[in-house]
């Protein structure tokens, strides 16, 4: 019997080698690379320069550094919740819209599916202060909508707004989870006398709360590494800077800008590594919460 | 009447989502004097936009480029993070455990924080400015790919796994003559999702991709934003022409695979 266990475990690191070779050669190796890189000046062009922690103090009296943490840090804040907020109440809805979920399930969805460079271009012009459609809207209220694309104080909001189009991937990992909910508990809790509401609160929240609590986690790693619709508005090619003063520069665009624009590796691997820094730190008190209020009990996971 | 009042809830969303579809593709069709006028039926009709942009830049090229790495990064993924899969789910050894805590721990790595030192490795061997490192790191399978379908496998009968392995059959004919067939509807959800992440990317384009003929399309679309949008030319109608013409594969891709794109989401959280 052995000889069969150590076949098979030969069989088992056979086709586990893609993956152990993929780990060494783009993530580990890199990591460690990095890290060394972030203690060097380098610019490709001459041999890497060690410079002990200097691009560390380097990041920490950056004022563009500042700038990017506060707007990510901003962006963040509003996007997540509104997000999982919006996704809850949209997964509710098609909860009980019976047969017909299947096609609002398709319509949510589709937003996902464009690229977001497209999204860039389209927003452009919708949230366009003077004649777009969003401000057209609001009009209609008697609202007199911001210049989402060109004032600072609405950029971000503008880029909320504008993420909030794309929650339908959110909206379907929530029905999911909301149709795994055992249907006595609600009947249990009808029985009681519970409204709607405290169902909601008693009955759906602990059932999903693994679930909300997976997608807070995971939306908050992607928000602070938010790069690529904003970079498509209000960076290009021409200018390093955006037009519409730094609102829209978040954490990852001043990385790549450092990285791909003015060709300073080290630098830049020191910003990669206090981003890291960050996340985990982010993360770490998200898990820590976690324990406190999400309940597992209800689901199958 | 409670029901009612849902559908008609949901309606309105409905209609707020469709909307900016509806807006780009109407907005492509109008002519410079109307792109911003909001009207839903374009008035007068210009369906020359296309021509002309399809004239301006090489659209077909990056399309072209598009569906080769498209479809590179989405074969070489689905096999590797496969032949993963099946490993960690098929066969008992020594370290397994932590090995597979491991792949889920990279899931959680920020991208950002390996985007140079990746980049220098490919500077290093001469391919930086080519569009293999678009496609290949997928060959050696993507953690998320690999817990999806590892699902898939576990969820397979074990027992005609183990009678074939009576059987003698080799580790290899159990993957490619069972283990892949039984799992195809696995293979699709990672097949279409990283084609759709392939032609939607837009950072590894930016990294590095220099010449405008080897551009995908997201780069070519942000080459046509930058040339016709906001700082240049003005030309609107063409910027939304290009990108109703990038957007367009992916609503069908979507449309023909949709249960895998769901099953695909819904299965991001089983842990």
């Amino acid at each position: 019997m052995a000889s069969v266990s150590r076949r098979e475990s030969r069989a088992g690191w056979l086709f586990l080698l893609p993956w152990i070779i993929g780990f060494l050669a783009f993530t580990a190796g890199p990591m460690l690379f990095s890290l060394w890189l972030s203690l060097t000046h380098y610019d490709m062009l001459k041999p890497p320069r060690f410079v002990g922690l200097e691009n560390y103090r380097e990041a920490v009296r950056d004022e563009r550094v500042a700038t990017a943490l506060w707007n990510t840090a901003f962006y963040t804040v509003l996007h997540v919740p509104s997000q999982i907020v919006l996704a809850l109440a949209l997964a509710s809805l098609m909860r009980r819209a019976g047969r017909a979920a299947g096609f609002f399930r398709t319509v949510l969805y589709l937003p996902v599916m464009t690229p977001p460079v497209a999204l860039a271009a389209m927003f452009l012009l919708l949230l366009n202060g003077q004649n777009g459609a969003i401000n057209e809207f609001l009009g209609w209220f008697g609202f007199t909508g911001p210049n989402w694309t060109t004032d600072p104080a609405w950029v971000k909001p503008g880029l909320v707004l504008m993420s909030l189009w794309t929650v339908g991937s959110t909206a379907v990992l929530y029905l999911a989870a909301l149709t795994r909910v055992p249907l006595e508990r609600y009947e249990a809790a009808r029985l009681d006398g519970a409204s709607p509401w405290r169902q909601f609160w008693h009955v759906t929240l602990p059932g999903i709360s693994g679930t909300v609590y997976f997608t807070v986690v995971v939306n908050t790693i992607a928000s602070l590494q938010v790069f690529t619709e904003a970079y498509a508005m209000f960076f290009g090619a021409r200018d390093q800077q955006s037009k519409e003063g730094d609102a829209a520069l978040f954490y990852v665009i001043h990385l790549f800008q450092e990285a791909f624009g003015s060709l300073r590796m080290g630098y830049a691997s020191a910003l990669a590594w206090g981003l890291f820094v960050v996340i985990a730190a982010v993360t770490a008190v998200q898990v820590r919460l976690s324990r406190r209020y999400v309940h597992y009990e209800g689901e199958r996971s | 009447m409670k029901r009612a009042l849902v559908l008609l809830g949901l309606l309105l969303v409905a209609v707020a989502f469709v909307y900016p579809f509806w807006w780009l593709v109407s907005a492509s069709l109008k002519d410079r004097a109307h792109v911003f006028d909001n009207a839903l039926l374009p008035a007068p009709f210009s369906p020359g936009n296309y021509v002309e942009v399809w004239r301006a830049v090489p659209l077909l090229t990056w399309i072209g480029n598009s569906v080769v790495v498209g479809l590179a990064a989405a074969v070489a993924v689905t096999l590797s993070s496969a032949a993963v899969a099946f490993g960690f789910a098929l066969f008992r050894f020594r370290g397994r455990g932590p090995l597979f805590g491991l792949v889920l721990a990279t899931m959680m790595l920020p991208a950002a924080v390996t985007m140079v030192p990746v980049y220098l490795e490919w500077h290093a061997i001469g391919l930086a400015t080519t569009q293999v490192p678009l496609w290949a790191q997928n060959l050696f399978g993507s953690a998320f790919y690999v817990f999806l379908l590892r699902q898939f496998f576990l969820g397979l009968p074990s027992e005609v796994f183990d009678a074939a392995k009576v059987d003698g059959a080799s580790p290899w004919r159990l993957f490619t003559g069972m283990a892949l067939p039984l799992a195809r509807p696995g293979l699709v959800v990672v097949f279409v999702f990283e084609l759709k992440n392939a032609w939607t990317d837009l950072v590894k384009p930016l990294i590095y991709l220099r010449e405008a003929q080897l551009y995908t399309l997201p780069r070519g679309l942000k080459a046509v934003l930058d040339r016709f949008g906001e700082g240049g030319e003005a030309q609107w109608e063409l910027v939304l022409a290009a990108s109703t013409v990038a957007t367009v594969p992916m609503v069908l891709l979507f449309l023909v695979a949709q249960r895998y794109f769901v099953r695909g989401t819904v299965t991001q959280h089983v842990e």
